[in-house]
């Protein structure tokens, strides 16, 4: 594939599919202000997908419903981590945790990008996915250093996620061209960047991070490969758009 | 032929959907207006958030109020050339949000939004800076709720971004 477009189809895919997974805390959040975050972050990231979609539209490829609610799992490029189920609260969180603050980096880098039209998205989504990465930080502050019980259960979340978590850096075979053209730095260079803000945050809680090189990392979401959790999301997701594509809203 | 300014001042009139204190142009989210040769006038709109809902609502009422001035065609265009940011909010801008009862956003200047700003708040009843952050998502993407210690009161802030 075009790096330019399996870079974008990348991006995309990762913010729709979380954002829909978000949306799942609607009305089940532990507390109200929880109920909106996660509501609230779905909403951005909703947007941010739309954003991206945009750029593949204007590359040519269909409009941004049409890719959004008409491909099947294998087509969805997102890494395997998003389409988890929410599961409990402790792993949401560490799922929100670990995946934001990759995607912050990622998209403080895509800011410099030599694709203008996506240096330009990316300067307007990294002011916002800062709001979501203090979120994070809050939280995680908050329960790794709270009662015992808080502390095993995030320690729990966060060895279950991890490998999860590492298959976000899962590259393509365009990923030279990707960085010898300037259109990002690379998914190696990013994963760098993610350990050390990631283990600054941990090293403030009484939770401990693996060793990383020790973990088998989770991939195949690149490549079209998913877990048995993203087909029933998309039916969900897509089964109002699919009674009617044509319906003007 | 009216001007430019005759034109962004018809605008006043086209407030944010949900704070109808702050209009369109004092927000910042109209970014340019230009005439056109055929007496048309296009519009230039930026989000605050990606995500904001209000986009159409906001296209809708500029081409309404627009036409209602006997501008025969009008078009808009939603653009993140010029990304918005809160220091776009005018003085009259903030002004509108205090009415509201809305916090307004600490001036960037175009320093590093760290963390200490966004956890910045002046209480809109009482303007103390004794407040704190309690979540940075409200009611609207654009929202941050804060509390005031002195007012022991909930209140809400326009994000800085």
């Amino acid at each position: 594939m075009d790096p330019t477009l399996d870079l974008l189809y990348r991006l995309a895919d990762d913010q729709l599919i979380l954002g829909h997974r978000n949306s799942e805390w609607n009305g089940l959040g532990p507390i109200l202000e929880e109920d909106i975050a996660f509501s609230s972050m779905a909403q951005d990231k909703l947007g941010h997908s739309l954003q991206l979609y945009t750029l593949l539209h204007e590359l040519g490829e269909a409009e941004p419903d049409t890719v959004a609610f008409t491909r099947n799992a294998p087509q969805f490029h997102c890494c395997q981590l998003t389409e988890l189920p929410i599961g409990e609260y402790d792993f949401s969180l560490i799922r929100h945790f670990l995946f934001d603050h990759a995607e912050l980096l990622r998209f403080e880098a895509l800011a410099d990008s030599s694709y203008e039209p996506l240096a330009l998205v990316a300067r307007k989504i990294k002011g916002e996915l800062k709001y979501h990465v203090l979120h994070a930080n809050t939280w995680v502050k908050r329960l790794g250093t709270a009662t015992e019980e808080a502390i095993t259960r995030m320690q729990a979340a966060l060895e279950f996620t991890l490998p999860y978590a590492l298959g976000i850096f899962e590259t393509t075979a365009a990923e030279p061209e990707i960085i010898s053209s300037g259109l990002f730095i690379g998914e190696e260079e990013l994963q760098r960047r993610w350990e050390e803000s990631i283990a600054k945050v941990l090293a403030q809680t009484a939770l401990t991070l693996p060793d990383l090189r020790l973990l088998t990392p989770v991939t195949g979401g690149r490549h079209g490969q998913h877990t048995e959790h993203l087909q029933p999301l998309l039916d969900e997701m897509a089964e109002v758009f699919r009674l009617d594509p044509t319906a003007d809203w | 032929m009216p001007t430019e300014a005759q034109i962004l001042d018809w605008l006043q009139a086209v407030t944010d959907p949900e704070i109808p204190t702050i209009s369109l142009v004092d927000l910042g989210v109209i970014r340019e207006v230009r005439l056109e040769d055929d007496g048309g006038v296009h519009v230039r709109l930026t989000p605050t958030f990606a995500g904001c809902p209000a986009m159409d609502y906001m296209r809708r009422d500029v081409e309404t109020t627009l036409k209602a001035h006997g501008i025969p065609r009008v078009t808009t265009e939603i653009s993140l050339r010029e990304p918005w940011t809160s220091d776009m909010v005018t003085d009259r801008g903030r002004e509108g949000l205090r009415r509201h009862g809305l916090a307004t956003p600490p001036k960037l200047n175009g320093g590093l939004l760290d963390l200490d700003i966004l956890e910045y708040a002046e209480c809109p009843r009482c303007h103390t800076t004794n407040t704190e952050l309690r979540t940075p998502f409200g009611a609207t993407l654009c929202r941050a709720v804060h509390y005031c210690h002195d007012c022991r009161q909930i209140f809400e802030q326009f994000k800085p971004i």
